[in-house]
């Protein structure tokens, strides 16, 4: 039963990442239409710079919170600026193919430097220890660290949907052209939220740090998985990838413990079920 | 991508000097083991017909496979099991590969085509990582260590490949094999629909082309000529790894594609040379070799999308000759 619910309790983790990541690709490729291979790399990113800060700076969890998204973000606009931009006009698979390029960028830059190996990186004091369940034990920062995640991608939610910053994003992805038209900025528009969706994906590496190891590799097998929620999902609908995020980590928890070989397929299969039954994604629109 | 991928259509040479030129280059390659180091060539052979099997998609259909990886090494892996446990010849093992990798093709593409566009490279991605899963995970593949030690054995049983230049000839054969295969597909009436595909699928549609039937026999056909390459490779490093199932591989001979000039008869070919070579040259410099791999194909996507045939080509019309 305690091994049930810590896998259910991991799945829950893994799947707030998921979320937190199809999330702002969702929201990058909304806009820019373009599919953002190297949102692992950065995610990784965030990570190795909040140990970084903690190694050289000792910068530490809560300050690292908002500092890494935010040099990540940085690295982000820069990409979106000099590069990215060039491709707007072009067949999107352009932009995948140069994501994919930067991904291998990064990924070799962080492998020369730090090696291979995982770091493990402290959780913070405030967050130590857990608490006692009936049914299981609960460290208290996989608890924040869920909480958290929900609350973060509720609010992007809510931002996106309920307001008039939203309503501007929501009008770009719909018309671009005519959002223009009506006399908002929309290149700072488009670099503003490839930099927040990076963001996004930073601050997930920051939070995972202390669960995971922090390698450079970390990274590059998430977003494959992440590849498979958005392409069950669809990326139409916001609330739909944060729902099959953390719906598909449930599953994949579960799966690890009934049959473990089978929990690093799991999704993968699942996304060539839902293919078969609905292409378009469970709540996509097919285009 | 269209305009940039019509601008690789062919330079409007009369068929006779079209002949001639390939037929110069066929003869070049009978000499070149004399030349450079044999094992160098047959990689480069075999990777060169990987990604010519990988144009026919995307430089002919417009599909962005990601996921070509699992039909070179799934095909790599078999081969080499066949070869070296059951006993089978070389040819067996090949063609036990290749139908693997049809099979694999089928499932694949047959799932993919599903779904267009950037979602059509991620399923691929994502149910070539399956492969790589059960690749790392079966107990006959040798985990990390790979397979090692596989004979090149003899040719139906009679000619026997260890010897650096019959192997050569052996490779070189199955290379000019698949060459063609690519070749006449590309300009068959077949061909031509999907090039009408690639560049307006709809308007293929309503002209009565079942465009998924199509598209998914230029799938399967692209992974059985990519599962040759692989189980070939296989025998000519007698051994298979990871690296070849790994989603790295599906990215490198993108860019050679890519760096060659898709949508092109020989660029693709011209890719593998240039990434190899680039590879060889940078092998002693650990992960860098994959930072710069990374910088070509940033570089090859910002500026250098026709690719060097590509170019070439548009040269060659802006000054005939």
């Amino acid at each position: 039963m305690q091994a049930l619910f810590g896998q259910l309790l991991l799945g829950l983790i893994n799947g707030s990442f998921y979320a937190l990541l199809s999330l702002g690709l969702s929201i990058i490729f909304g806009l820019l239409n373009i599919v953002n291979f190297a949102h692992g790399a950065l995610y990784m990113s965030g990570a190795m710079v909040a140990w970084l800060l903690l190694q050289h700076v000792g910068l530490g969890y809560w300050p690292a919170l908002l500092v890494a998204p935010a040099i990540v973000a940085l690295v982000g606009v820069v990409i979106e600026r000099t590069m990215l931009r060039r491709l707007y006009q072009l067949d999107n698979l352009y932009g995948l193919l140069l994501t994919f390029g930067l991904t291998l960028i990064i990924e070799g830059i962080f492998h020369e430097q730090y090696g291979n190996s995982g770091n493990p990186y402290p959780v913070p004091d405030l967050l130590k220890g857990g608490v006692r369940l009936p049914f299981m034990y609960l460290p208290q920062y996989r608890a924040w660290v869920v909480v958290v995640a929900m609350i973060v991608c509720f609010g992007c939610w809510l931002v996106i949907e309920r307001t008039k910053l939203g309503s501007y994003l929501r009008a770009g992805t719909e018309n671009p052209k005519l959002v223009q038209a009506f006399g908002i900025n929309v290149p700072l528009m488009f670099t503003i939220t490839y930099g927040f969706g990076v963001a996004l994906a930073a601050f997930a590496g920051v939070m995972a740090a202390p669960i995971y190891q922090v390698s450079p590799g970390m990274g590059s097998s998430l977003i494959m998985v992440v590849f498979a929620v958005v392409v069950i999902g669809g990326m139409g609908s916001i609330l739909g990838s944060i729902l099959t995020g953390v719906g598909l980590g449930v599953i994949e928890g579960l799966t690890r413990y009934f049959y473990a070989p089978a929990s690093s397929v799991v999704i993968f299969v699942i996304m060539a079920l839902v293919l078969l039954v609905r292409p378009a994604g469970l709540f996509g629109r097919q285009r | 991508m269209n305009e940039v991928l019509r601008a690789g259509a062919s330079v409007g040479w009369p068929p006779g000097r079209v002949r001639l030129a390939f037929g110069l280059m066929i003869v070049l390659g009978l000499f070149l083991p004399f030349f450079v180091y044999p094992v160098f060539i047959m990689n480069v052979l075999c990777m060169a017909l990987f990604a010519s099997a990988f144009n026919l998609l995307l430089g002919y259909t417009g599909l962005l496979s990601f996921g070509h990886a699992a039909f070179l090494g799934g095909a790599g892996y078999l081969c080499g099991q066949a070869v070296k446990v059951w006993g089978l010849t070389p040819e067996l093992g090949i063609l036990l590969g290749v139908l693997l990798s049809a099979g694999l093709g089928w499932i694949i593409g047959g799932l993919a085509i599903r779904r267009s566009g950037i979602y059509f490279a991620m399923i691929t991605l994502g149910l070539a990582q399956v492969v790589y899963f059960l690749a790392v995970q079966m107990p006959f593949t040798g985990g990390d260590d790979g397979l090692q030690g596989v004979p090149r054995g003899k040719l139906l049983g009679l000619v026997p490949l260890e010897g650096r230049y019959t192997m050569y000839y052996f490779v070189y054969a199955i290379f000019l094999l698949g060459f063609f295969v690519v070749y006449r597909t590309i300009h068959s009436p077949f061909g031509h629909v999907l090039r009408s595909i690639r560049e307006n699928e709809p308007r293929a549609l309503s002209l009565g082309y079942d465009v998924d039937r199509y598209k998914l026999v230029a799938f399967v056909l692209s992974a059985a000529l990519s599962g040759l390459a692989g189980a070939t490779k296989a025998l000519v490093f007698q051994s298979e790894t990871l690296t070849d199932v790994h989603w790295h591989m599906s990215g490198e001979v993108v860019l050679m594609t890519l760096l060659g000039g898709m949508g092109t008869v020989m660029g693709p070919s011209v890719g593998a040379l240039i990434v190899l070579v680039l590879q060889n040259y940078l092998s002693g410099f650990g992960s860098w070799v994959t930072v710069i791999t990374g910088v070509v194909f940033v570089v090859g996507v910002l500026a250098f999308r026709r690719g060097f045939v590509g170019e070439a080509v548009a040269l060659a019309k802006k000054f005939p000759f």
